[in-house]
Formats: C-alpha cells, sequence, structure tokens
C-alpha cells in the first residue's frame, strides 16, 4: 500500500496525450457530417415514393452509395467519440465505466458493419 | 487504494442547480440530448439500409413502420434532433475560432440554432411531402 496520495501519484506524468487527438477527430468528422448529412436527408426523401426497385437502385448507384457509406462512417466515428465524453462525465464507477465504453466502441463497431454490409449488397448483389 | 482524504476535503464545484437557468445554458444541454439521441436514430438510419439490402419484404416492413403516425413523429423529432445539433456543432466551431462569445453574440447564436432548426426541420418536410 502506497502513502502517496492520488494527486501526488498523478503530479508531473503530464496528460494521457490523447486529449488533442480525440477533439481532431470529433471536429473533423462535425464538419464532415454537415455536407454528408444534408446528403442523407436527401437521400431518404428520394427513396420515399420509389418502389423496391427503384430504392435499390438508388442506393445501389455509385454516388449515392459511396455518399452514404462517407456519412455513416464520418457520423459512426463522430458519435462514439461523442458518447465517449457523454459517458466519462456521467459514470464515476471506474468498472461500469469502462464497460460503458467498450459496448459504445462494439455498437459503434457493429453499427458500421451492418451499413457497409447492406450498402455493399446493395451495389454489388443479386 | 489510498485512504486519504484528499478526495473527501477538495472543495467541488457546485452542480447545475446552483446556477440560474439561462438560454446558452439550455443550449448546451439540447447539444449534449441531440447528440445522444443521434446515436439512437443512427440505429433507425441502420435497420433502413439492412431492410433494403436484404429484400423487398424487409423494406416494405421498416416502410410501414417509418411511415405510421408513431414513425413519422420520432422521424420529424430526428430530423428536428439533427439539425438542432447540426447548427449547434457550427456555433462550436465559431467558439473554436474565438469568437461569439460576448452576452448578446451568445444570445443571438442561442436563437439562430433554436430559430434555424425549426426551420430547417419543417422545410425539409414540407419538401418531403411535396416530392411524393
Ligand atoms: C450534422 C453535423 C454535426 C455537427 C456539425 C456536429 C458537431 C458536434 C460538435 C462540435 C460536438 C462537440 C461538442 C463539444 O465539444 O462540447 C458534437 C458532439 C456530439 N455529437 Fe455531433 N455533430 C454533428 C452530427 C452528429 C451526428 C449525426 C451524431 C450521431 C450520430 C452526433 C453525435 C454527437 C454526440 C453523441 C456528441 C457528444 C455530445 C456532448 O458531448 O455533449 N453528432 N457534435
Amino acid at each position: 500500500m502506497s502513502m502517496r496520495t492520488p494527486l501526488g501519484k498523478v503530479r508531473g506524468l503530464g496528460s494521457a496525450k490523447s486529449g488533442t487527438e480525440h477533439f481532431w477527430q470529433q471536429r473533423i468528422t462535425a464538419l464532415a457530417n454537415v455536407p454528408l448529412m444534408f446528403f442523407l436527408v436527401v437521400v431518404v426523401i428520394a427513396t420515399i415514393g420509389a418502389d423496391y426497385a427503384q430504392a435499390k437502385a438508388l442506393l445501389g448507384s455509385p454516388f449515392v452509395a459511396i455518399g452514404v457509406l462517407a456519412a455513416v462512417v464520418s457520423g459512426l466515428v463522430h458519435m462514439r467519440l461523442g458518447m465517449q465524453v457523454i459517458i466519462e462525465d456521467y459514470i464515476p464507477n471506474e468498472a461500469m465505466k469502462i464497460g460503458a465504453l467498450y459496448l459504445n466502441t462494439f455498437a459503434t463497431v457493429l453499427i458500421g458493419i451492418a451499413c457497409v454490409w447492406a450498402v455493399a449488397k446493395l451495389s454489388f448483389g443479386a | 487504494m489510498s485512504t486519504s482524504t484528499t478526495k473527501s476535503s477538495r472543495p467541488l464545484s457546485p452542480h447545475l442547480q446552483i446556477y440560474k437557468l439561462t438560454w446558452t445554458m439550455v443550449m448546451s444541454i439540447i447539444h449534449r440530448v441531440t447528440g445522444a439521441g443521434l446515436y439512437f436514430g443512427t440505429l433507425l438510419l441502420a435497420w433502413w439500409l439492412v431492410s433494403a439490402a436484404i429484400g423487398p419484404g424487409a423494406f416494405a416492413t421498416a416502410k410501414a413502420v417509418f411511415g405510421s403516425f408513431l414513425g413519422r413523429l420520432v422521424l420529424f423529432g430526428f430530423t428536428w434532433a439533427l439539425f438542432h445539433h447540426m447548427i449547434g456543432g457550427v456555433r462550436h466551431f465559431i467558439w473554436d475560432l474565438g469568437r461569439g462569445f460576448g452576452e448578446a453574440e451568445r444570445f443571438l447564436l442561442a436563437k439562430i440554432t433554436l430559430g434555424g432548426s425549426l426551420a430547417l426541420t419543417i422545410l425539409t418536410w414540407i419538401v418531403a411531402y411535396a416530392a411524393n
């Protein structure tokens, strides 16, 4: 057991060195999200009146498919970083916090894979 | 673990209920709430894309759910959350550039965020209904 206080232990160690990267990734994806989310809204509106074949053709066309994937990836990276901050702010219990952070990453990756699979199938599938 | 008393005797910053509710504070809270809301909205987007990839039956089911009254209500909220969070994000960019910190400017930014998000949401839905 150490006689040192928690503050004494970390003094002089500096930061964890990843805060700036987090900040930048948050801002870069936020900036990218602005045009990409407008694009996504237009794509969704365009499919409302379409029948299945038309919707599939639209979502699988090169420009739309790539744009949707860009929106999905940028959105997911951004929301994962954002949710990380929310978790760190509100969950003081260390074990629960780490569990929630893992869950956040797993959820993001899973949603991403599902979306990529969907757009790939719409683009190349039968 | 250390059993020192630094943790308990350290002065704590006052929490929310101490402060008077202000416009900028409400906007900050809404930015976080809409961000979290969009997180779950992304699940809807994923479901929609996957249903389209699976086939006509699954896509029709998703369409029926989104087209129902409740579905439309959720999507309307989704649209508003997206635009509110988007303009709120642009407001963050302005702050990042070191501008917009004055009292009047902060209030103006709050008004633009709220008014702009409502206007864009209604416009989007008018376009959606008109185009279909
Ligand atoms: C449409 C353009 C968007 C812009 C310009 C934008 C901008 C931002 C910015 C600047 C922040 C950081 C706020 C801060 O530092 O306190 C943020 C946080 C966040 N964003 Fe976005 N965002 C956008 C879209 C999205 C989308 C699509 C999602 C979810 C799928 C999302 C989820 C989040 C979350 C969860 C946070 C954390 C909120 C917080 O810490 O209070 N954002 N956003």
